[in-house]
């Protein structure tokens, strides 16, 4: 019952507060990469909820960690037992800001550039960011983009000496999600 | 008009939208999505548990090289170097072919002996939003010996080197450190010694892992020989306890049995060796995965 009700309020809230316009996806993209002389680590998700209200400029991602795929099915493995832990930390969140939204004319189509702000959750940390990326409106639809590198010590996720020359330190990440107005949807 | 606490809720959120914070609703919009089923996956480290197939499969588009090794009896003293002297051998490759049906292939040294097998993932152990308590998969092998005939001077057939198992694999992954097996066998023999021997012959096996760290878990399995089977000689069950050692894209296995054989017919129904007069075998084997082809769903 309780969950009709927070429907029903957050619909209300949005109709208040002119938050009519939000621009929500489920099948946003994240994209990882880990490069060493020895080995190759590429990994994609498509089902990312991202959600971005032009209004206030909150912005929000959600990733599962299990729906992360790999080129090697081992890898993949290793990644959700060993590494992200998924049964432990099924998710990493992004809850923040788009600092600059009031720059942005989402009623013209362009490319404009978005300064991000707030916290990351990955692996059970949270962290404070800051980033930039592009918001492009085209047709109505708001495509954020975004890349950047994380340090995986930041987040607590442990490498064994064993393969330390296997994964870099350092991943690069990158997100694109095309969303489209929520009552459009 | 009694009020009730959530209409007063309802009428503050009226007049102060604000009062919800913002983040929250944006997490909200994603909120009444009903939970995905989620798989349990990784119950076993590998595809056997130690001398036995566990439910994991090689995953599709993956070979699996193994080579499984054991040396000889233990008590046999230092003059045989506690049975470092001797070796059993068995090296295989499995290919998964679908996401649930996996070919294998194998040699062996005890006589000989060429296996192939097929394994078919029938139900998988899921919660979410579909739940389901266990994973089911079904192994069937075949086993044909090539060394010279046991016995030369009659009539030999060619199909009296065969000899089949069939399996039903059936395990729970409790949580992230301990998953049960149980499972059931049944071994056809085209040709057994005497004709007191049964051509058919019923095991039931149990066996499963504790993870010890997120690379390391300790593995035992436990089959038993329904007595009356297999009369012309002596069979006791087979018992193996080992350690599994992840280490990125090897897994190492280590242990302890009192079976040489390594194929299902071998150590099901030919475990003369007992635990309590010392007959034990150490063993390793050596799992390396190679990805083939890589999943669609990586590439668009």
């Amino acid at each position: 019952m309780m969950k009709k009700y927070w429907i029903v309020f957050t619909l209300l809230g949005f109709y208040f507060s002119g938050y009519s316009q939000a621009f929500v996806t489920k099948n946003g993209m994240i994209r990882f990469y880990s490069e060493t002389k020895l080995e190759k680590i590429e990994a994609v998700n498509r089902q990312v909820n991202v959600a971005f209200m032009p209004p206030t400029g909150d912005f929000f991602f959600k990733v599962l960690i299990k729906s992360f795929n790999f080129e090697k099915a081992l890898m993949q493995e290793h990644f959700n037992e060993n590494y992200l832990e998924s049964a432990k930390y099924p998710d990493a969140t992004f809850v923040g800001k788009i600092t600059n939204y009031q720059e942005i004319n989402f009623k013209k189509d362009g490319t404009y550039p978005a300064n991000v702000e707030g916290k990351l959750t990955i692996h059970g940390q949270t962290r404070q960011v800051k980033q930039t990326g592009t918001l492009e409106i085209k047709n109505g639809l708001v495509t954020a983009r975004a890349k950047f590198s994380i340090l995986l010590a930041d987040y607590n996720i442990s490498v064994p000496n064993t393969v330390v020359n296997n994964i870099s330190k350092s991943i690069e990440i990158t997100v694109e999600a095309t969303m489209a107005e929520l009552n459009k949807n | 008009m009694r009020l009730n606490p959530r209409i007063i809720f309802f009428l503050l959120l009226l007049i102060f939208p604000s009062l919800l914070p913002a983040q929250d609703t944006l997490a909200n919009l994603f909120r009444d999505k009903k939970p995905p089923v989620e798989y349990a996956e990784a119950a076993f480290k590998t595809t056997r548990i130690v001398i036995g197939q566990s439910i994991e499969n090689t995953p599709q588009g993956n070979i699996l090289l193994t080579i499984s090794h054991h040396f000889g009896a233990m008590n046999t003293g230092y003059e045989n170097l506690f049975g470092l002297k001797q070796a059993a051998f068995r090296f295989g490759a499995e290919y998964g072919i679908t996401k649930r049906l996996v070919l294998g292939l194998g040699l062996n040294t005890d006589r000989n002996t060429w296996d192939g097998f097929l394994k078919y993932k029938i139900l998988r152990q899921k919660s979410g939003g579909k739940k389901f308590p266990f994973s089911l998969t079904a192994f069937a092998n075949t086993a044909i010996y090539t060394t010279k005939w046991d016995v030369p001077d009659r009539k030999n057939y060619f199909t009296s080197r065969i000899s089949y198992c069939f399996q039903a694999l059936m395990a729970r992954k409790f949580n992230e450190w301990l998953t049960l097996q149980i499972t059931p066998s049944m071994v056809h023999k085209n040709l057994v010694p005497t004709s007191a021997d049964h051509n058919d012959i019923f095991t039931l096996g149990a066996g499963g892992r504790a993870k010890v760290s997120e690379r390391v878990s300790i593995n035992a399995e436990y089959h038993h020989i329904f007595p009356g089977q297999v009369v012309s000689y002596k069979v006791y069950d087979s018992f193996s306890i080992g350690v599994d050692i992840e280490t990125g894209g090897h897994v190492f296995q280590i242990f302890l049995t009192n079976s040489t054989g390594e194929n299902e017919e071998g150590f099901l129904t030919n475990t003369t060796g007992r635990w309590n007069k010392g007959d034990i075998f150490l063993g390793f084997n050596i799992n390396r995965i190679f990805t083939v082809f890589e999943p669609k769903s990586f590439r668009e």
